[in-house]
């Protein structure tokens, strides 16, 4: 199959599962099973794509022009492309799990929230392999309004206020900050392609360069930097797949792979470096993975505390971003993959301890792992690979990050990414301590094993065992990524 | 032989198009209250606004290329003679009335039986071609005072219509009462200023206008009918402070004059006020200074925040849309002051695309006051559930009214930050982004009105009949469209706002 079907495929398949779900909202088992292999049939697709470019970079395929010099465009290249088979193919896993956790806990409107599920999926293909900044916007703004039914999907009054805050922020920045500035660019550039080497270079006063960066960083809300992070907890109402995928992998990646994108092909990382643009950020960046991390520890509720963990994570892909160095912008591509295999595994265990005896809090943890040892093993791996200890994924990322500290002459970073491990084992680690080795307060669980059902804690199991295989690709994927940033 | 003579005959209409625009609607209102009869009313109604629209889109392609047609109405040549100028940018305002008008006659076929006595459905009928012809015919002439006489037909129709609406609401009459007294006054500046050009020009032909005008220099009494006819289009445009009867004449219309008023009358007037401004006045004339940046500018930001927020706190959709609509103006406006050609085709486009999104927000929600009886948002609950593509219309165009992109009013609001931009406007463009902001919360209250609270549970609404639901879908459908191919819109914008800034030339060449 050549690669433009392919590419095309990987974005119109999801809309074919949102289709079936609408057409067989009432039959269950149709519904999800379509959506399972319409699942499967895009991350094929997206492995196409892969198998015939490989770590190149494709032709630019041009869908249509907008307005003159715009066009909605797509192109793959390898920061892209690690996006989508993340995305993709953890949409798989995401599925089954939010079969099992969806019937498990009796929730309702199942077919509607697939339907909005799969329009997701398919706005993040296209947003990975985008080929402009015209694209890229277009695809965020489809994603924020496709995600918004997920998270009021409750309906009460609790998700509709955590909704709006969620929509508010999102859509705001966007608005007034991100589209802004990519019309400024527009103006002064003259195109909006993403182009190696960045399209400003001589056409900005380097005064103005911090400027700019600003309209981006702060209107690309997705990456949740500070103070712009609120939106991300507020959106923990929605039922926990949502969070698992969307506000783990999805939604959140999609922000800071933007700013990725952003700092290597609108502004470029040579660039940055000489105008030192990107430093203010580097700061910004270091005090929101200090800062949410500490409020981390202060959250009970579980889901509330891998938000603000999330928060700090993804910081440091802006910070790798910042750094304005090549294994900075290395270690920030490869930290979209291992973050969100780690992050995936917390909120799919959360959810299922949730589906099991509907514990929410971290002071209700006492016993559990216990009765639920895979769970609470997954928990475990997940933990210590965003900590980032060896042999689990999570650990590559600091070290490349750490490299491109000194690279950049910034050592004090390192000094930041070190005091944030600390505090990662500081909010991580009681969780599975208390499930594990704290007698149950609760009498009425039950004594002997019993696991939430398989649907629910199988796949956390398969995304554990994958943050340990990934540990041993790690070269592989940094090897997959290094044209990003080869000159 | 036959074949020959229908040939000719196909050729004399094409040459006579620019008249058939405005004579076919025209004398479509005596014969529908002569047939008096209401399904042939409506028949004859469609097939001449239909006709109108077709044959705007024929002259459209012919002046694509930035040219213009001249057509001497009775072969009079001017400037003694009246005569119909048509260049690209009344040709898409033409468009974007006949197409509106012949959109909106279905839904309303089926809108008014909810609202008017059977008894007025055909007069209502008439009415409607009447003041379609008003608006076409503004919009075609290229001579002042007629400008003004289809004025007075578009808005002495108008009038009534609104005040239709008195059968629901009682309100309706004071409504229309305070658009006839704002309305006349508006007209009346505006003969006023034409009465003062006259003077000192001695010509009423819009081309000779301007030739005169360039010739003498500016003086006095130029400025003076400058000031009045800015003033008095003013008001028919619903500039910021003059808007006062705006919001009431849109919430108690009928539903269906709410669509066509929204999405064509004000638009009428920006054409002429543009074509005024940059056609008869020279861009070079000294207003720009006072006019564009003294006034303009205060006044647009002023309608983009305070009729927005002003938006935010409405208890009742149509009133909410209403004041959108201010808001929306501001924009067009600010696209004038930017004096550039983005900025220009900005305001032309978002004139189109506006239209279009707004005409289908009001059908929806007349759709829905069918069903709850009236417009305010706690009868509104649960509908968009009821409701699903009446609903979804809404969506589309509630998103588009925002401008996220993929929709029609992103297109706008991009061309619009660009303009500022090109001119070193940031300031301006942070304030466009910010104001659109305030359009996210009213919209967004819509959309949890109608799709996050639960339905009353005696509701029976459901989708309205297909007369009405189809063109609310095809609107909104437009209004997404819009937003992808914007060759229509946007290239014949641009033709327009080159031909607009190259000054009276464009007009007398």
């Amino acid at each position: 199959m050549d690669t433009s079907t392919a590419l095309y495929l990987s974005m119109l398949i999801p809309l074919v599962a949102m289709a079936g779900n609408m057409v067989w909202a009432k039959q269950d088992n149709l519904r999800d099973g379509i959506t399972f292999i319409c699942a499967v049939l895009t991350f094929a697709s997206v492995l196409v794509v892969l198998s015939n470019i490989g770590s190149g970079t494709s032709q630019e395929y041009k869908l249509f022009e907008v307005v003159s010099g715009i066009d909605i465009a797509f192109k793959v290249e390898p920061l892209g492309l690690l996006f989508a088979i993340v995305a993709s193919g953890l949409w798989i896993l995401t599925h089954v799990y939010g079969v099992g956790y969806m019937r498990g806990n009796n929730e309702k409107h199942h077919a509607r929230f697939f339907a909005y599920f799969a329009i997701a999926i398919s706005a993040v293909m296209g947003l990975a392999f985008a080929s402009n900044m015209f694209t890229l916007f277009v695809f965020y703004e489809i994603l924020t309004l496709s995600t918004y039914p997920l998270v009021a999907h409750k309906g009460t009054p609790e998700a509709i206020k955590g909704a709006r805050t969620y929509m508010g922020i999102l859509m705001s920045t966007s608005i007034v900050f991100l589209l802004t500035g990519v019309i400024w660019t527009f103006t002064i550039a003259g195109t909006l392609d993403f182009t190696k080497g960045g399209i400003l270079a001589g056409n900005i006063a380097p005064a103005l360069v911090p400027v700019l960066l600003g309209f981006y960083v702060f209107g690309i809300g997705k990456a949740a930097i500070m103070p712009f992070h609120r939106w991300l907890p507020a959106a923990m109402v929605a039922p926990t797949p949502v969070s698992a995928l969307l506000h783990a992998v999805a939604v959140v990646k999609a922000g800071v792979f933007t700013m990725l994108k952003i700092g290597i092909y609108i502004f470029g990382i040579d660039f940055l470096a000489e105008t030192g643009a990107s430093e203010w950020l580097m700061w910004l960046a270091a005090y929101t993975i200090i800062a949410a991390s500490v409020v981390a520890m202060t959250k009970d509720n579980l889901k509330a505390r891998l938000a603000y963990s999330t928060i700090s994570q993804l910081a440091y892909i802006t910070l790798g971003m910042a750094l304005a160095t090549s294994m900075g912008a290395l270690g920030g591509g490869m930290q979209i993959a291992m973050h969100a295999m780690g992050k995936i595994t917390l909120f799919m265990c959360a959810g299922s301890i949730y589906v099991a005896y509907h514990k929410t809090e971290v002071s209700q943890m006492q016993g559990l792992g216990r009765i639920m040892p895979i769970t609470f093993g997954a928990f475990l791996i997940g933990s210590l690979s965003i900590i980032g200890l060896p042999p689990l994924g999570g650990s590559w990322v600091k070290f490349l990050l750490m490299v491109g500290a000194v690279d950049a002459g910034k050592q004090v970073i390192i000094g930041v990414l070190m005091l944030s491990s600390l505090l990662n084992v500081a909010y991580l680690l009681p969780i599975v301590g208390r499930g594990f080795f704290r007698p149950a307060t609760d009498k009425s669980l039950p004594t002997k094993f019993a696991e939430a059902p398989l649907l629910v804690w199988l796949p956390p199991a398969i995304t554990a065992t994958g943050t340990i295989i990934l540990f041993f690709y790690a070269g592989g994927i940094q090897d997959f990524l290094a044209p990003i940033v080869s000159n | 032989m036959a074949v020959d003579e229908t040939e000719v005959l196909a050729r004399t209409l094409m040459d006579h198009l620019p008249a058939l625009q405005v004579v076919i609607p025209l004398m479509s209102a005596p014969l529908i209250v002569l047939a008096g009869n209401r399904k042939l009313a409506w028949i004859i109604a469609f097939i001449a606004s239909a006709s109108a629209f077709v044959i705007s889109y024929a002259l459209l392609i012919q002046v694509l290329d930035g040219s213009y047609i001249s057509y001497w109405m009775g072969g009079w040549a001017p400037p003694l003679g009246i005569e119909y100028r048509i260049d690209a940018l009344n040709a898409l305002v033409l468009l974007l009335i006949s197409g509106i008008g012949t959109i909106v006659l279905p839904y309303a076929y089926e809108s008014v039986k909810t609202e008017i006595p059977k008894s007025q459905h055909t007069l209502f009928c008439a009415l409607f071609m009447l003041c379609l012809t008003g608006l076409l015919g503004m919009v075609a002439t290229g001579d002042a005072f007629n400008v003004f006489v289809f004025l007075e037909i578009s808005s002495l129709s108008t009038y009534v219509l609104v005040a239709l609406g008195a059968h629901k609401n009682p309100r309706a009459l004071t409504a229309a009462y305070d658009y006839l007294i704002m309305g006349t006054i508006g007209a009346t500046f505006f003969v006023i200023g034409l009465g003062m050009l006259y003077m000192a020009t001695g010509t009423l032909n819009m081309a000779d206008l301007a030739d005169r005008i360039a010739d003498q220099g500016t003086n006095r009494t130029i400025r003076a009918g400058f000031a009045f006819i800015v003033v008095g289009m003013g008001l028919k445009v619903a500039i910021y402070p003059l808007h006062h009867w705006l919001p009431n004449a849109y919430t108690f219309a009928p539903s269906a004059v709410s669509a066509f008023l929204a999405a064509t009358a004000t638009k009428a007037a920006i054409y002429v006020l543009l074509r005024f401004l940059f056609s008869v006045y020279n861009p070079a004339f000294d207003f720009a200074d006072w006019t564009l940046y003294i006034i303009f500018i205060p006044f647009s930001l002023a309608a983009m925040f305070v009729a927005s927020f002003v938006a935010v706190f409405q208890t009742n959709v149509k009133r909410m849309l209403a004041y959108s609509s201010i808001a929306q103006i501001g924009y067009m406006l600010l696209g004038i002051a930017m004096l550039n050609v983005t900025g220009l085709s900005a305001s032309i486009v978002h004139l189109v695309n506006h239209g279009v999104t707004k005409a289908a927000l009001f059908m929806g929600v007349g759709a829905m006051v069918m069903y709850s009886g009236s417009a305010f948002f706690n009868d509104l609950n649960g509908l968009g559930r009821k409701m699903p593509l009446t609903g979804a219309a809404l969506v589309a165009s509630g998103l588009s009214l925002i401008g996220v992109p993929g929709t029609a009013g992103f297109i706008s609001k991009w061309v619009l930050v660009q303009a500022a931009f090109e001119n070193g406007w940031w300031l301006i463009a942070i304030a466009i982004m910010l104001s659109s902001l305030l359009a996210v919360i009213y919209v967004w209250r819509m959309f949890e009105v109608l799709y996050l609270t639960a339905p009353s549970e005696d509701c029976t609404a459901k989708d309205p009949p297909l007369p009405m639901l189809i063109p609310m879908l095809l609107l909104a459908g437009a209004s997404i469209w819009l937003g992808f191919d914007t060759d229509l819109t946007l290239g014949t914008a641009r033709v327009a706002a080159e031909g607009l800034l190259a000054g009276s030339a464009g007009m007398a060449q």
